[in-house]
């Protein structure tokens, strides 16, 4: 079985990390000191959807892991310095990112020549401590090939993963799945960001839901222009996901409410940029964009 | 002349401290606080700050207890206009009804329950300190026009009298220009504030959302424009003026201050009363929509 690096262990990569390790061997990259030695001692325990704990190895030092596959799974607002860490490193290695948005692949791709798959996740969980994660959303994780890798390089991981008890589907272009997810959540997660409003039923009604119409029919338009065609509705997508009897709330609420750096750049910024690139104009994803930097900044007094 | 203060917060205050100044002047003061109004019996209304005034207006929480008025200066927060008009109609069966209140479309409002309305816009500002005292931060200028069939003569009576009683205020024909010039200012800068939690100056020192006020402040002139509304001057002037360190940098504005008390906001009456008159004369404001629909978020989220 190939055995898999988590580089980020953050939600997803615990996840990640605790199911890839009930099927092979997975070892976990990580910032912090206490950190890899909380999971060397305890392992990674699941609560939520699933139940278990499983060892694995951690360490700060990427010299002193190996792996046949790197997951890079930390937030979008810490992957240039994890990526800059991961240089010189997992020679051989294919590298898979998971973040929101878009981007990831060539911020991560510019700092090493290894093979390079493409994902995204919509699974949710919380993150108890360094070794506890609660799993919360069994939504699938979308795979596809990207830089110097094929679909069934991408198939063979998605099964991996799903061999873990974990959903996961490969694709043989990610681009649109994962612009169908960037529409969404530069829309759906800068108006949770801004409101202070769970996932709910607000954004699929009234004048939030007219609001949120508009933010994704830019978004589609951008993807139109950039020849993409889209693999989901990312109205539907909300209109879904507004329905869930337990309002979610995205990750960008819970950085705001907790005054962290969010993940604006790689989601909204993006969608800004290829818009600019294809000519097209987002006044409303550009007013959010800016309003989410703004609070950013208001975090500093 | 008997005129009677509706609504008697930090603006109503101003106003009422000072026409109670006056010797020709009785002047009431009509508001839901019973602190407030049982400190202004007791010991006067004091105004300390860009002004130490102290007035005796005869203050109620009672709208019953109001004699007939030859004036009426509603200053409550534009949500409250409806029930506080509907409470005190009766005074003013014989008189006119000014509002100094943010905000558009309280006029419209008063002219349901009473005959005769005077536009208004009012730029001093203060805030409550406590019951009968009122920190008034910044003087400035108050402009009433008549509204609907109201002759000038009777707005020019009421302005003279505030004039006289140290809150300078101009009868003009038409008080639409600086109405909408607040109004634009306001909506196209509080929400910001609201929705960032930046102060004033911070938001216009970004480069980014100082051009989404731009947006906002370009969709507010063209449905002014739309009306025939001629403003008094750029609304941009007044942003970059507010936004020096010696003027409003550090302000927050009161939309932020409401957003963190968690009261309601007069989003209503100034994004989508922009929207709203927008929409009567055929001028798309997305980014006016966009961001009163993301205050009422705001607002829909303290219920959760």
């Amino acid at each position: 079985m190939t055995s898999v690096c988590v580089a980020g262990a953050g939600t997803i990569g615990s996840l990640l990390a605790a199911h890839l390790a009930r099927v092979t061997e997975v070892s976990v990259l990580t910032r912090r000191a206490e950190h890899a030695r909380a999971l060397n001692e305890h392992g990674l325990t699941v609560s939520g959807r699933a139940d278990f704990t499983a060892a694995v190895t951690a360490s700060t030092d990427p010299a002193a892991l190996e792996a046949e596959l790197v997951i890079v799974a930390c937030k979008g607002s810490d992957l240039e310095p994890l990526a800059q860490r991961l240089e010189g490193h997992f020679a051989g290695a294919t590298v898979m990112t998971v973040q929101n948005g878009l981007g990831a692949e060539e911020l991560v791709g510019a700092h090493g020549d290894w093979p390079l798959l493409s994902a995204v996740t919509f699974m949710s969980g919380t993150r108890r401590d360094d070794t506890r994660v609660d799993y919360v959303l069994d939504t699938a994780t979308w795979i596809g090939p990207y830089r110097a890798t094929t679909p069934d390089d991408a198939r063979a991981v998605a099964e991996l993963i799903a061999s873990t008890g974990l959903k996961a589907e490969a694709f043989d272009d990610l681009r649109p799945a994962q612009w169908s997810k960037l529409i969404f959540n530069a829309s759906v997660n800068a108006v949770a960001a801004l409101t202070g409003l769970p996932h709910d039923f607000h954004f699929a009604e009234g004048r939030l839901g007219e609001l949120l119409h508009s933010l994704i029919d830019e978004g589609k338009a951008v993807a139109y222009a950039a020849g993409i065609d889209l693999h989901e509705d990312p109205w539907e997508m909300n209109v879904l996901a507004s329905r869930r009897g337990n309002a979610h709330r995205p990750s960008m609420l819970e950085d705001v409410t907790a005054e962290r750096p969010t993940e604006i750049e790689l989601i909204s910024g993006a969608l800004v940029r290829e818009a600019e690139r294809a000519g097209v104009e987002v006044p409303l994803q550009t007013a959010l964009y800016r309003l989410v930097r703004g609070k950013e900044a208001s975090y500093s007094g | 002349m008997r005129i009677c203060v509706v609504g008697c917060g930090a603006v109503g205050s101003l106003f009422a401290a000072n026409l109670a100044q006056l010797d020709d002047v009785e002047v009431w003061a009509y508001d839901a606080s019973r602190e407030h109004v049982d400190a202004i019996n007791a010991h006067g209304l004091r105004l300390s700050g860009a002004g130490d005034v102290l007035g005796h207006p005869r203050a109620t929480t009672d709208a019953q207890e109001l004699p007939q008025c030859d004036f009426g200066i509603v200053a409550t927060k534009a949500m409250h206009t409806d029930a506080a008009i509907a409470a005190t109609a009766h005074a003013f069966a014989n008189g006119y009804v000014a509002t100094v209140q943010n905000g558009i479309g309280n006029e419209e409002v008063l002219a349901r329950h009473v005959e005769r309305v005077i536009r208004g816009t009012t730029f001093p500002a203060g805030k409550i300190l406590e019951p009968g005292h009122v920190q008034w931060d910044v003087k400035g200028d108050t402009t009433l026009g008549p509204f609907g069939e109201t002759p000038l003569d009777a707005v020019a009576e009421l302005a003279d009298a505030c004039t006289r009683g140290g809150m300078p205020t101009t009868a003009v024909a038409d008080a639409r220009g600086p109405q909408w010039r607040k109004v634009i200012f306001n909506a196209s800068t509080n929400p910001i504030g609201a929705l960032t939690g930046l102060t004033h100056g911070r938001v216009c020192e970004r480069p980014d959302l100082r051009a989404l006020v731009s947006g906002l402040v370009d969709e507010g002139k063209a449905v002014a424009a739309a009306q025939g509304i001629v403003l008094d001057a750029d609304p941009e002037e007044l942003i970059d003026h507010a936004a020096k360190p010696e003027v409003a940098y550090g302000h927050k504005a009161s939309m932020l201050q409401d957003v963190e008390a968690r009261r309601r906001t007069e989003i209503d009456y100034l994004n989508g009363g922009i929207v709203r008159f927008g929409r009567e004369h055929g001028v798309p404001t997305p980014l006016n929509e966009a961001i009163w629909a993301l205050v009422k978020g705001v607002e829909d989220s303290w219920e959760q």
